[in-house]
């Protein structure tokens, strides 16, 4: 029969099922194929905390979400376009998310009585007209997989399966995916077993094949690669690009990388990344627990490798002390916080940036903390170098916050040329710094100061074992200015806290100008609110802007990289705009800095529910700030005219 | 076969000084801040004394400790060092030692930091036998914080935390670390110079975790704790010597000495006129199943100490840790003969690209 093409800019489909399923799988594979097809694109896994929650009920649903299109989009969407939905459970768990008028994608197969009671349906939406506002398409997924694959001889069970790369198939045909990708990643992956590699090598043809054939589907869909930058691209979760950028530090500064970590979602795939890299020089260490993973990491820091500990909130609670002992030491050390829902064990493989004020104060005494954040997938392996850059430089700990959105979600990344990454000098001290004077003060040698600082930087000298004559003792207890012995001298200690906390500030010097995004600015025309962000809420904060934009409204976007120290001009910006939003995964962190440091007055946008921000609710909140302050802005001059 | 025939590999890999060095330059130019009569200036000294015999380059020697009196002890020698936090030492010790073959890694550590608050990374240490030197100075008590009951001390003690006495269970620390896999595990006494250092000198020599644990008075909080092994009237009878390959004996005419009860496969102390002298127990530090150390570490009184066995437990030759995390580096290191910037860019370039023009 004859198909129709549509051609459409963007698409958001959702992929969802039990955990057991193959959602994630299903949804990486699409996202890989659309990659290598060439359209922008984001994506949004989510997934219950619980390995297998018993079958077939709400709070075993997995789902993936993917958006892509023909231009360059910020994230992975509000609401999905089409809806795959593998059981009566991940329809009702997904169908309230779905646009109206949108497609439903469901395996018939599983809609029986028990699959319906357990998922809350009193009866089979499918038969009645409760879904009448959406394009709904059932497909015996599992009776077409389980007869395509029977030659192979698999229980039933296994065959059923393999259903997942039938709907694969179906979609990859429906947008026009190339298959090759697929085809060659299931061989590799079933290499060893070549029934369940044939299984679903065909359930995936059979899958397009249907789509091909049949006369449900009459439209097959064309969304053009999205005009990008000349280079080469790959797709990338921010876990893969946070753990290259590791090594990207390691390799940069010349040190070896020395990780300390404790599996914690959703933070585990970096440490199971980096175990892949020895050849770099990376040595992972497995800890009893995260303190012994962040105590490890700053023992080897002292030994001069770039140290590394990996964990989420929970975990940060726990290296609090020892963070503080970095502090103290003064030596170099990442703290890496991929964040989850909280407080507590909270929403483990759910997104939240909640522990921006824990990296912040999270310590006993005056403990300042440089902290960086990367504001997408991608992104992730910049911050990492960033980080590095700053914690090698300044001999400090330095926290670097993701996300669990940034650590799952993936989008094309222009893979950077080698040569253009920035160096780093650990500058190793290798020689005394300090003359011995008698008591008429004449020289009569040279010694070594461990405490002795750079002019410039503040940051005292990295000596490490094995480096003769300048053995010297460190510790958690108050140092001596210079000499580094200890010291309970109380002018000494005002000295020491204020020069920790300038050798923290001090950072700022290297940290470029924000950047902001008000279009109108240059030619006097400039938007009167700016919406600021920092984190993964770049996304959503840049689809909500384009949205106001495109209404004719006017208002500028700028996102932090450096939450401490802030940008210099950052207090400037503030004050260039009559209304401030600030939006962000908790209940304004940031916002309480912000008005901490410089006394202005952020609006705060805030959500905690465990998924992205959404653009369109953002958006309309933008918009209202931006009517609302128009207002209040004219009645203040009218009320000036008057008085004059 | 003795102690000294076993190959000792402890300090392959740390540079060594053929200059003759002296306890002097071990000794730093800060004020050791102990109180009168403390137990930790007899092992300070016998470590300045013994450090310089090991002939090793002393900018490669590092002592970690945690948070306690004896926690102090880096300050005091001219190696490099770090004072760290309560308990977190053989954790900081691990990445140390793992990070660098070329040091050789000492923690100093108590029986409060070591087995209250620190005790998870102390097993874990032992386990994984990394190459580090613990010396665990217990005095059965805290000091630092003035005077509570540790879990090494006796149940029923009466603290300024347990004005009705304490009611729980000590740990015998000897067994403690046999039973987390110690490679080498000996019980020194602070005030025994000669068999401090020898049990230093061997668990220098140990190639893995290294647990000593040492008998130390605190003159202060719980004074004459270990009168009984201390005491010239006293101290033949109560202190069982353990010297591997030798008959266990003890008591001022070697009267007394160890047999296995032949049901439970325990040991227990009988007067050898009582018994056939074949059946005493020979030591033998070396064997592999820690069963019969085990054992012998339960002849150590668990309250008020009369008896102890004192010397090398266990020393056996395992793989350790930070040898195994680096060859496997090593090992991934050797593979493809590029250089670190190539490699990046091939790491960085893997995995399903495409190109835009």
């Amino acid at each position: 029969m004859t198909k129709q093409v549509k051609q459409l800019d963007r698409v958001i489909i959702r992929f969802a099922g039990d955990s057991g399923d193959g959602m994630q799988l299903t949804g990486d594979r699409f996202t890989q194929e659309t990659a290598t097809f060439g359209n922008d694109l984001s994506t949004l896994p989510n997934f219950p905390a619980e390995i297998r929650a018993p079958q077939g009920t709400l709070p075993g649903v997995s789902s993936f979400q993917v958006h892509f299109a023909d231009h360059d989009i910020l994230t992975p969407g509000d609401q999905p376009d089409v809806l795959v939905a593998m059981n009566p459970a991940a329809l009702r768990a997904n169908l309230g998310d779905l646009k109206k008028g949108g497609t439903v994608i469901v395996d018939s197969h599983d809609f029986t009585a028990r699959n319906l009671t357990k998922a809350g349906y009193a009866e089979n939406p499918l038969e009645n007209d409760s879904l009448a506002e959406y394009d709904v398409q059932p497909v015996d997924l599992t009776g077409m997989t389980v007869e395509a694959v029977k030659e192979f001889g698999l229980s039933r069970k296994d065959a059923a399966r393999a259903k997942n790369m039938f709907a694969l198939g179906l979609l990859s045909w429906m947008y026009g995916r190339p298959t090759e990708p697929t085809i060659t990643f299931l061989e590799r992956r079933f290499a060893k077993a070549a029934d369940i590699r044939d299984a679903n090598v065909t359930a995936f043809k059979a899958g397009w094949n249907f789509g091909e054939t049949t006369e449900t589907f009459v439209v097959q869909y064309e969304i053009k690669p999205a005009p990008m930058r000349s280079g080469t691209y790959r797709n990338i979760t921010g876990n893969l690009a946070l753990a290259y950028g590791l090594i990207a530090g390691a390799t940069q500064s010349g040190l070896p990388l020395f990780l300390g970590s404790y599996p914690i979602t959703p933070a585990s795939d970096i440490l199971h990344e980096l175990s892949k890299h020895k050849r770099f020089g990376v040595t992972t260490f497995q800890a009893e627990d995260e303190i012994a993973g962040i105590g490890a990491a700053l023992g080897a820091a002292f030994a001069g490798s770039l140290g590394v500990t990996t964990t989420s909130g929970p975990g940060i609670a726990l290296k609090s002390e020892t963070i503080g002992l970095g502090v103290m030491m003064e030596l170099p050390l990442l703290v890496i916080d991929v964040q989850r829902g909280g407080p507590s064990t909270g929403l483990p493989t759910k997104t939240e940036q909640a522990d921006l004020l824990q990296a912040m104060f999270g310590r006993n005494g005056e403990a300042p903390v440089p902290i960086v954040a990367p504001q997408s997938p991608a992104d992730c392996f910049d911050a990492a170098l960033e980080a590095a850059r700053i914690a090698i430089t300044y001999r400090t700990p330095v926290m670097l916050l993701s996300d669990g959105y940034l650590a799952n979600g993936s989008e094309p990344w222009a893979i950077p040329a080698v040569d253009e990454l920035p160096t780093i000098d650990p500058s190793f001290a290798t020689g005394p710094n300090h003359e011995v004077r008698d008591k008429d003060g004449n020289v009569t040698g040279e010694d070594f100061w461990p405490y002795l600082r750079d002019p410039e930087t503040l940051a005292r000298p990295w000596a490490v074992p094995g480096t003769a004559g300048l053995e010297h003792r460190i510790g958690g207890l108050e140092k001596g200015d210079g000499h580094g012995n200890i010291s309970y001298d109380p002018a000494n200690h005002d000295l020491m806290v204020r020069t920790r906390a300038a050798k923290v500030e001090r950072i700022a010097d290297t940290i470029p100008p924000l950047e902001v995004d008000d279009p109108g600015a240059e030619t006097g025309d400039g938007a009167r609110v700016l919406v600021l962000g920092w984190g993964s809420t770049y996304g959503p904060i840049g689809a909500a802007v384009r949205q106001v934009r495109d209404a004719g409204l006017r208002v500028a976007q700028a996102h932090l990289r450096h939450l401490n120290p802030f940008p210099k001009d950052l207090g400037d910006v503030l004050k260039r705009y009559d209304a401030v939003m600030v939006p962000e995964m908790n209940l304004g962190q940031l916002s309480m800095l912000l008005r901490a440091k410089y006394l202005v007055d952020v609006v705060g946008y805030n959500h905690v529910r465990g998924l992205p921000l959404r653009a369109a609710e953002l958006a309309e909140a933008v918009t209202h700030l931006i009517e609302s302050t128009s207002d209040a802005v004219d009645t203040d001059i009218e009320t000036e005219e008057v008085v004059r | 076969m003795s102690t000294t025939e076993l190959p000792f590999p402890g300090l392959r890999g740390v540079p060594t000084n053929d200059e003759p060095q002296n306890r002097k330059e071990y000794t730093s130019d800060q004020e050791v801040r102990w109180c009168p009569g403390c137990g930790d200036y007899a092992v300070l000294a016998a470590v300045q004394g013994f450090l310089p015999e090991l002939g090793l380059k002393r900018e490669n020697i590092v002592f970690v400790s945690g948070i306690g009196c004896s926690s102090r002890f880096p300050y005091y020698l001219d190696t490099y060092g770090m004072h760290s936090i309560h308990g977190r030492a053989p954790a900081i010790a691990t990445g140390l030692a793992t990070a660098r073959e070329d040091l050789s890694v000492w923690v100093v550590t108590g029986d409060g930091d070591a087995l209250s608050i620190g005790g998870n990374h102390l097993i874990h240490a032992l386990r994984r036998n990394v190459n580090l030197k613990i010396l665990l100075f217990n005095n059965r008590i805290y000091g630092l914080t003035k005077g509570q009951y540790s879990p090494t001390s006796e149940l029923g003690k009466v603290t300024k935390s347990t004005p009705m006495g304490s009611l729980d269970n000590p740990f015998n620390p000897v067994s403690l670390a046999l039973g987390a896999e110690g490679t080498f595990v000996a019980r020194t006494i602070d005030s025994d110079r000669k068999h401090l250092t020898s049990v230093l000198s061997a668990a220098a020599a140990h190639r893995g975790t290294a647990l000593v644990e040492i008998y130390q008075n605190c003159p202060i909080f719980n004074d004459g704790a270990f009168d009984a092994i201390k005491d010239n009237q006293t101290r033949s009878d109560a202190i069982i010597p353990l010297v591997h390959g030798e008959q266990i004996r003890f008591g001022a005419e070697l009267q007394y000495g160890v047999v296995r009860d032949k049901d439970t496969g325990s040991v227990f102390a009988v007067e050898v006129a009582d018994v056939d002298e074949s059946d005493l127990l020979v030591h033998d530090a070396h064997a592999n199943d820690p069963t019969t150390a085990f054992a012998l570490s339960r002849l150590t009184d668990a309250g008020v100490l009369h008896r102890a066995p004192i010397g090398i437990f266990r020393q056996v030759q395992h793989p350790t840790y930070d040898d195994l995390a680096r060859e496997q580096v090593r090992t991934a290191r050797g593979g493809d003969g590029l250089e670190s910037r190539e490699a990046l860019a091939g790491l960085l370039g893997s995995g399903d690209t495409w190109t835009v023009a």
